[in-house]
């Protein structure tokens, strides 16, 4: 099981400096919970820049990002 | 069309309407500036009495309405607040200072840019250092905490305001000031301005572009997306304005339109400005976009940059084409000094916490 990240209720840019903290620390990849769209775009353009593969799934109240290796 | 262009096609959207605001009758170089527009409005309410800066600038009543009524169709209309609202209230007071010596927001920097005033490039010498100055707090765990859902009414309050201002702009109530000289007193027809500043409402609201998270991130991460967008809104004014506003084109130091060449002052104003906004998490146009998708914090930030206006100009700190006057040296300083050690202190606090609770865990074990 990865671990999670819950960024929700920061505001931009701490959801992707979270997402890039976490990464660094454990590369196979994370979980991230976001509440805002924005979080969404701005994390997948991060994590698919850096070569993850990215599925968002979205909840009542917020977005569960799972960031992994191929 | 892949992210990229899109942010730049955005981004010329701004640039092209800034352009065409120009041509029809705003300020030299003020096609679009939130700072000045937003100072313009503080006056207007009569918060300031610089008899040549009132005005109730349609623009912004546009870009509310755009990004709010954009963001309530999408779903990105979120009423949320509560972090650290004194905080943020403060960073736009003293982002707004810093504005106002520099003479415009980094918009209006870039459209300086576009039009030849080569001291907007010091400025963003300034504005760029300012970023990444605030970009080493971020690395260092700097935030200004969660926030929460709230109740809906306060995410309407915001464009609540902006129709206010509206009413007021109609109506011409006799409290309500305008300019009949200067800078106020310039300004392209009522509708233009309301409809142009609707459509950049919409644009930046769906682009989300950030002057200076354009910067940040390429400092930070290095991913340049809007950093296209800047570069489109400085593109495209350059082409509106040598279709538009051919004349009115010099490209130099000397001379510019509302604009000084005090080159220090130039290079801190905007330093203050891009280390308030990477603190703030936005420049004043994100803010303002925000302010109008329910977040009430971004609303708060906006109360603190036009109370910073009114401030700027009471206090005779806010300069002119004539330079900066030593009241707003000394506010430079001062909010430079001053933000640091908020942002120095937000960072000790996190690093406090930390090690308080790696020593609960470790007492746990």
């Amino acid at each position: 099981m990865s671990k999670t990240i819950d960024a929700r209720g920061r505001s931009c840019p701490e959801p992707v400096i979270m997402t890039k903290n976490a990464l660094e620390a454990d590369s196979n990849g994370i979980q991230v919970l976001v509440d805002t769209h924005v979080a969404v775009e701005n994390i997948t353009r991060f994590a698919e820049g850096k070569g993850y593969k990215v599925d968002v799934k979205e909840n009542m109240e917020d977005y569960q990002i799972d960031i992994s290796r191929d | 069309m892949n992210s990229k262009k899109k942010m730049f096609m955005y981004g010329g959207v701004i640039g092209l309407a800034a352009a065409i605001l120009m041509k029809f009758g705003n300020p030299g170089n003020m096609g679009m500036c939130i700072a000045c527009f937003w100072r313009d409005i503080a006056g207007a309410l009569g918060l300031h009495r610089a008899a040549v800066v009132q005005y109730i600038r349609p623009e912004i009543i546009g870009i509310v309405f755009g990004a709010f009524i954009v963001s309530y169709l999408t779903g990105d209309f979120k009423t949320r607040g509560g972090s650290s609202p004194l905080t943020r209230f403060i960073l736009g007071f003293f982002l707004m200072i810093g504005a106002l010596v520099f003479l415009g927001c980094p918009l209006r920097m870039i459209i300086r840019l576009a039009n030849g005033d080569l001291n907007a490039l010091v400025a963003l010498a300034g504005y760029i250092v300012g970023i990444f100055i605030g970009v080493q707090f971020l690395k260092k765990g700097y935030t200004l905490g969660k926030n929460y859902e709230q109740a809906k009414i306060a995410g309407f309050l915001f464009p609540i305001f902006a129709l206010v201002l509206l009413i007021f702009l109609v109506i011409k109530p006799a409290f309500i000031l305008f300019s009949t000289e200067g800078p106020g007193s310039m300004g392209a027809p009522v509708i233009l301005s309301l409809i142009l500043g609707g459509v950049v409402g919409v644009a930046l609201q769906r682009s989300r572009i950030c002057t200076a998270g354009g910067i940040r991130d390429m400092i930070l991460i290095k991913d340049s997306h809007f950093l296209w967008g800047i570069l489109g809104i400085f593109a495209f004014t350059l082409i509106g304005n040598l279709i538009l506003n051919f004349e009115k084109i010099n490209i130099g130091f000397v001379g510019q339109p509302i604009g000084h060449n005090d080159f220090l002052f130039n290079f801190l104003g905007m330093a203050l400005v891009g280390l308030c906004s990477v603190l703030l998490g936005g420049c004043p146009i994100r803010q303002t976009i925000l302010a109008s998708q329910g977040d009430t914090d971004a609303g708060v930030t906006v109360f603190g940059l036009i109370v910073g206006a009114a401030f700027a100009h009471n206090f005779g700190m806010a300069a002119s084409g004539n330079g900066v006057p030593t009241n707003g040296k000394i506010g430079v300083i001062i909010g430079i000094v001053f933000v640091l050690i908020i942002a120095y202190s937000v960072v000790a606090d996190q690093k406090n916490k930390a090690t308080k609770k790696s020593k609960e865990v470790s007492a746990n074990v």
